[in-house]
């Protein structure tokens, strides 16, 4: 089965092909793809690229989400193994991998919060973290977050904060209508309005947030 | 069933898991109707997942990583062989506890030294065997889930295995290969592992559709039930 554009590692994984052994460092060269392919197949090295990749930030948005270290393992830990039992039919939906990952859990986490009733997000409060840069994963991850804190400042304030409660705070339409004292419709509007504008300034911005395939 | 004006407004709060069970299943519903929904979803859903990027992001500890698959393997190895879940519910102490008990219980300790001398003569025999699979034209390698390494099966469906940076089996305990079919194993061979690169051809052929697994057992191996997993052939032979 030839795939125009994947890469010769890919195709090896694509095609069930490989070497007796490989280490991380050769699965650092496959995309995320043919990562979620082997995964399929029970590579439990492919898992753990994966996580490798995606595990800093799925936790950073846990641990936002659910201010809870314990919390939030467990919620990054419930997504990886939901990657692990469902990469196969996902792979069928062609959608992109670390969107896929980070949706469930997110997903994850705002169920964790609802049913715990924890405090929920002040809008883009931070944990600096300790240390510099000590990573090129931490360095990519920093550069993410200037773009996409950039794009949210050009937001009007009120489709910022909508945005923001709902993403990190976990809360349902209705009770930020509740909260914010403004009509369901209203809320709705500034959500929808909002993600669209936010999609237009990260694709102006020329860096592909989530990254490709 | 009528739908409000703004249902395609919904996509927003849908893509930002901010719907309630109701109103979610409500809009999955619509979107499977709905094109212009359908095709703006991935967009609104990229822009929504950017914002997991927003944050700052603490390095998690480093256990959730071993954490994580650890759990993915066990739930693979669980699947091998259905009764393991019951059998590993003691802790890994408790196991060893048992083990421990039991190999000095059977005077095991004592057969396992007079049986030395003939097991490095046959493991010799085993080697050249291993060899001679590996290099059998049509030979299938299948991944081991749990451990580096692959499982070689010929067309006449004999088997060895072969696991880099397998550790010596600590002392009292040996490494036993089964193999699984419809979930029922059989003992097939014991080793020792060790060396940068362990090989050991398996006593029993191994039918298609069946799964091999090596679990750790007290010297002497077990000839019923494996009594801990360790890793095991990714899929079906």
């Amino acid at each position: 089965m030839l795939r125009p554009g994947v890469k010769d590692a890919d195709q090896e994984a694509l095609s069930g092909e490989r070497r007796e052994t490989h280490s991380g460092r050769d699965l650092a060269h496959f995309s995320d793809e043919a990562l979620l392919a082997l995964v399929s197949r029970s590579d439990e090295q492919a898992l753990a690229e994966l996580y490798d990749r995606y595990g800093r930030a799925a936790y950073g948005l846990a641990l936002r989400i659910l201010r809870d270290s314990a919390l939030a393992e467990d919620a990054v830990q419930e997504a990886f193994m939901t990657v692990w039992r469902s990469a196969g039919s996902f792979l069928a939906e062609r959608a992109k991998a670390s969107t896929w990952i980070l949706t469930l859990v997110h997903r994850r986490a705002v169920d964790l919060v609802r049913r715990e009733e924890r405090r929920r997000g002040e809008p883009l409060e931070t944990v600096e973290p300790a240390g510099g840069e000590a990573t090129d994963e931490e360095a990519d991850l920093r550069a993410r977050r200037r773009v996409v804190q950039a794009a949210l400042r050009q937001l009007p304030d009120d489709q910022r904060e909508a945005l923001e409660l709902a993403y990190y705070g976990g809360f349902t339409q209705s009770e930020l209508a509740e909260r914010l004292g403004q009509p369901l419709g209203t809320i709705k509007s500034r959500m929808f309005t909002g993600l669209r504008r936010l999609r237009d300034l990260l694709a102006d911005s020329g860096l592909d947030i989530a990254p490709e395939l | 069933m009528s739908e409000p004006a703004d249902i395609h407004e919904q996509a927003g709060a849908y893509v930002l898991d901010a719907l309630d069970d109701v109103e979610r299943r409500a809009f999955e519903a619509h979107l499977d109707r709905c094109t212009i929904c359908k095709e703006e979803l991935e967009s609104l859903r990229s822009a929504a997942v950017s914002l997991a990027y927003a944050g700052s992001a603490p390095a998690p500890p480093t256990r959730l990583r071993e954490r994580i698959l650890e759990s993915a393997r066990n739930e693979r190895l669980a699947e091998v062989i259905p009764l393991r879940r019951r059998l590993a519910v003691p802790s890994a102490l408790t196991l060893a506890a048992v083990a421990a008990c039991a190999a000095i219980a059977l005077g095991i300790w004592a057969s396992s030294l007079s049986g030395r001398l003939d097991h490095e003569r046959s493991a010799r025999q085993a080697d050249a065997q291993a060899l001679a699979i590996m290099s059998t034209p049509g030979a299938r390698r299948i991944p081991l889930l749990g451990a580096k390494g692959s499982l070689v099966v010929t067309p006449d469906r004999d088997a060895a295995l072969v696991v880099a940076g397998l550790p010596k089996s600590p002392s009292g305990k040996t490494y036993e290969a089964w193999v699984v079919r419809a979930g029922q194993p059989r003992p097939a061979g014991v080793f020792q592992g060790g060396g940068p690169r362990a090989i050991f051809a398996l006593t029993l052929p191994v039918p298609r559709g069946s799964r091999v697994a090596v679990s750790e057992e007290p010297a002497g191996g077990s000839t019923t039930v494996p009594s801990k997993l360790l890793f095991a052939s990714q899929t079906t032979a």
